[in-house]
């Protein structure tokens, strides 16, 4: 027991709980503004592990870290636009189109990665972002090096987290995603295209996910290696449910979910010999399945998730 | 231009759609071969010399065929009733640990006719339970099976990598985590000597053309289509909604631990955490290439085990890197959605 207040009283874990959640308010966000438009955009793991990889590749080639971030947000969109050619244009299944982009976007990720960089022993690095010092702020002791000694991308996260919501909730812009992912044939009744719409978000939302997978490598890390996102993707979407399609809520989601994650990592070394490991790691999997079934139902879906929208076909 | 539904889709249209996806997938994955710096008729031909250019590379095609025809008549089976079963690469490991405890520990004395049959059989339950939980959670919360079944494919690895490093290790592996091996009289009968080849491929071959005829001649296959094309519709017509997806995960489930099973007690004799190179995501692809058809299933996973023993030799001659596998693979998915579309609709000015 005093192990665990050590834990929860050291600032180390409240500045890994900011560092964990940070991809996965990134992904989070991105699913959630494509579904909220209505298409389920299942190509996040892959999309997720190409940004990982090409803006580490950006960086390694000497980009600054910032173009990085860039290039893995504009990577993200290109297969936000394949996604939303598939679903949105054609129609498809909206599952199979997002488990073939991640096949896809997944295996071109370790495809370029080996084509470009040797095999080698060590993986190579770059110099990954490095901790804001906020003056004033990061001097707090405690607070200062929990909250306030995080890199630049986590902040932008958390903002972005706020600049979503105020956008889905009072913009017209918002208005216009928000009514064609519940009725797209009452949105175009009302001058709204439901297709640009849908393109826009599911590309925008994609470009969020190539940043989630460019946090790993750019900050989180600083080498890429295949497998390295391991999931984090589909814990977004399940994450998407649980803060039932609200940013504010998906902050607070991923927050909650880094917690859980930042204390079993340090629980590990304590409890080591004791427990396996493995059972350490299954928790953030099977929490996101609690989550799910505890939040399905009084979630409020999108009620046009998952259905085309063709014009004058119900 | 507008699309306009067809009502009725020729067998021939169907296989044209699966042979032009296949090609189109080559064509674009050509283009990734070229920008490496290599020739690229040169790679497709060092592709088939790689699966099919000797004794030894045919009979590891082969072998490889034989889980991906089970995984991909895993996906097919429960697509068809639009139960999307992402889970068939965790419910591979679970059939695959399933059978190596139960062998190693129990079962390991009996005589062959007697082991092998119950250890697969053992090894499709532990894939249908895997597949039970996510289809619960489904009709009692409501939750989407996609999502459930992809992330306990993370718990399944972790679950048989913590066996395989504590009760199950095997003492005599220089401290690598592998299980201990199944019995000798567990291993399946080899279809040519001095092979790896065994006759799990007839088995699955057996299994695609059974299930085949139970989706066409049976009560439950007509139920488990209904389920799909239409949940409320086949509700309406007194299809029993809940006993059919119930049924039809045991089948996909099963279908997947299956080829945990016969993938240990064919080919590794263990359990290692890199037993299945992605058999279960490639199924995928496999069901979906062969239009969720069983038999279908067959050719496709021959294609998939093409590519993916091809190009481990295409790679070692050009340096390509062996991913380009992978990556023709997840295209032909896309490329046969797009396929399919077209073949669904027709084009109308």
């Amino acid at each position: 027991m005093s192990t665990l207040f050590d834990i929860l009283a050291s600032a180390g874990l409240w500045a890994a709980v900011l560092r964990i959640a940070t991809p996965l308010i990134l992904g989070t966000l991105g699913a959630l503004l494509s579904e909220r438009a209505g298409v389920l955009h299942l190509g996040i793991e892959g999309i997720m592990t190409f940004g990982a990889m090409i803006g580490w590749l950006a960086v390694y080639h000497g980009a600054d870290l910032w173009t990085g971030f860039l290039v893995a947000a504009l990577a993200g969109a290109a297969f936000g636009l394949l996604h939303a050619l598939l679903t949105v244009s054609l129609g498809l299944s909206q599952h199979v189109a997002g488990l073939g982009v991640t096949l896809f976007a997944a295996s071109f990720a370790y495809y370029v990665f080996r084509m470009l960089v040797p095999v080698a022993g060590t993986p190579p690095t770059i110099v990954p972002f490095q901790p804001l010092d906020i003056p004033g702020l990061t001097a707090i002791p405690f607070f200062g090096p929990a909250f306030f000694a995080q890199t630049a991308p986590t902040y932008l996260a958390i903002l972005l987290a706020i600049a979503l919501g105020y956008l889905l909730k009072r913009t017209p812009l918002g208005l216009a995603i928000r009514m064609t992912g519940e009725n797209p044939h009452a949105a175009e009744a009302q001058g709204i295209n439901p297709v640009a719409v849908r393109y826009g978000a599911v590309i925008a939302g994609s470009a969020l996910m190539g940043m989630a997978g460019a946090f790993l490598t750019l900050s989180a890390f600083n080498s890429f290696f295949p497998t390295m996102v391991q999931g984090r993707g589909w814990i977004c979407i399940a994450l998407v449910v649980f803060a039932s399609w609200r940013p504010g809520r998906a902050l607070l989601g991923a927050l909650l979910f880094a917690f859980f994650d930042g204390v079993q990592l340090r629980l590990q070394p304590a409890l080591n010999g004791i427990v396996p490991y493995q059972l350490f790691l299954m928790i953030p999997y099977l929490m996101s399945i609690v989550a799910l079934a505890v939040m399905a139902r009084r979630a409020r879906v999108p009620q046009a998730l998952m259905q085309p929208y063709r014009r004058g076909e119900r | 231009m507008r699309f306009e539904r067809r009502d009725h889709r020729p067998l021939a249209l169907v296989i044209a759609t699966s042979v032009l996806a296949v090609i189109a997938a080559l064509a674009l994955s050509g283009i990734l071969i070229a920008l490496a710096g290599a020739p690229v008729l040169e790679a497709y031909r060092r592709i088939l010399i790689g699966a099919f250019g000797s004794r030894l590379s045919t009979t590891e095609t082969l072998t490889r065929t034989a889980p991906l025809m089970l995984t991909g008549l895993a996906a097919a089976v429960a697509f068809r009733a639009r139960l999307w079963n992402i889970g068939a690469e965790g419910q591979l490991y679970l059939g695959a640990i399933t059978v190596a405890a139960a062998s190693s520990h129990l079962l390991g004395g009996l005589p062959s006719a007697v082991q092998i049959p119950l250890l697969l059989l053992l090894g499709a339950m532990a894939g249908m339970v895997l597949l039970l939980v996510p289809l619960w959670l489904r009709l009692r919360f409501q939750v989407d099976e996609v999502v459930t079944t992809l992330i306990l494919n993370f718990v399944a690895l972790l679950f048989v990598s913590m066996l395989i490093d504590t009760v199950l290790k095997d003492p005599t592996a220089f401290g690598w985590p592998q299980s201990q091996s199944v019995a000798d009289a567990a291993m399946l009968p080899k279809l040519l000597a001095r092979s790896r080849l065994h006759i799990g491929i007839l088995v699955a071959a057996a299994l695609a053309i059974l299930i085949h005829l139970v989706q066409s001649r049976t009560v439950f296959g007509l139920q488990s289509r209904a389920a799909g094309l239409n949940p409320a519709g086949a509700v309406f017509a007194g299809v029993p909604l809940g006993a059919t997806l119930v049924k039809v995960a045991c089948l996909s489930g099963g279908l997947a631990g299956l080829a945990g099973a016969i993938e240990v007690m064919g080919v590794k004799g263990y359990v290692t955490t890199d037993l299945s190179p992605g058999y279960g995501y490639s199924g995928i692809v496999v069901a979906m290439l062969a239009g969720l058809n069983p038999l279908g299933v067959v050719l496709a996973a021959l294609f998939s085990a093409i590519m993916f023993v091809g190009a481990d030799g295409m790679s070692r001659a050009l340096r390509i890197p062996s991913y380009i596998a992978d990556v023709t693979v997840a295209l032909s998915l896309l490329t046969m959605l797009v396929a399919l579309f077209f073949t669904q609709y027709r084009i109308r000015r």
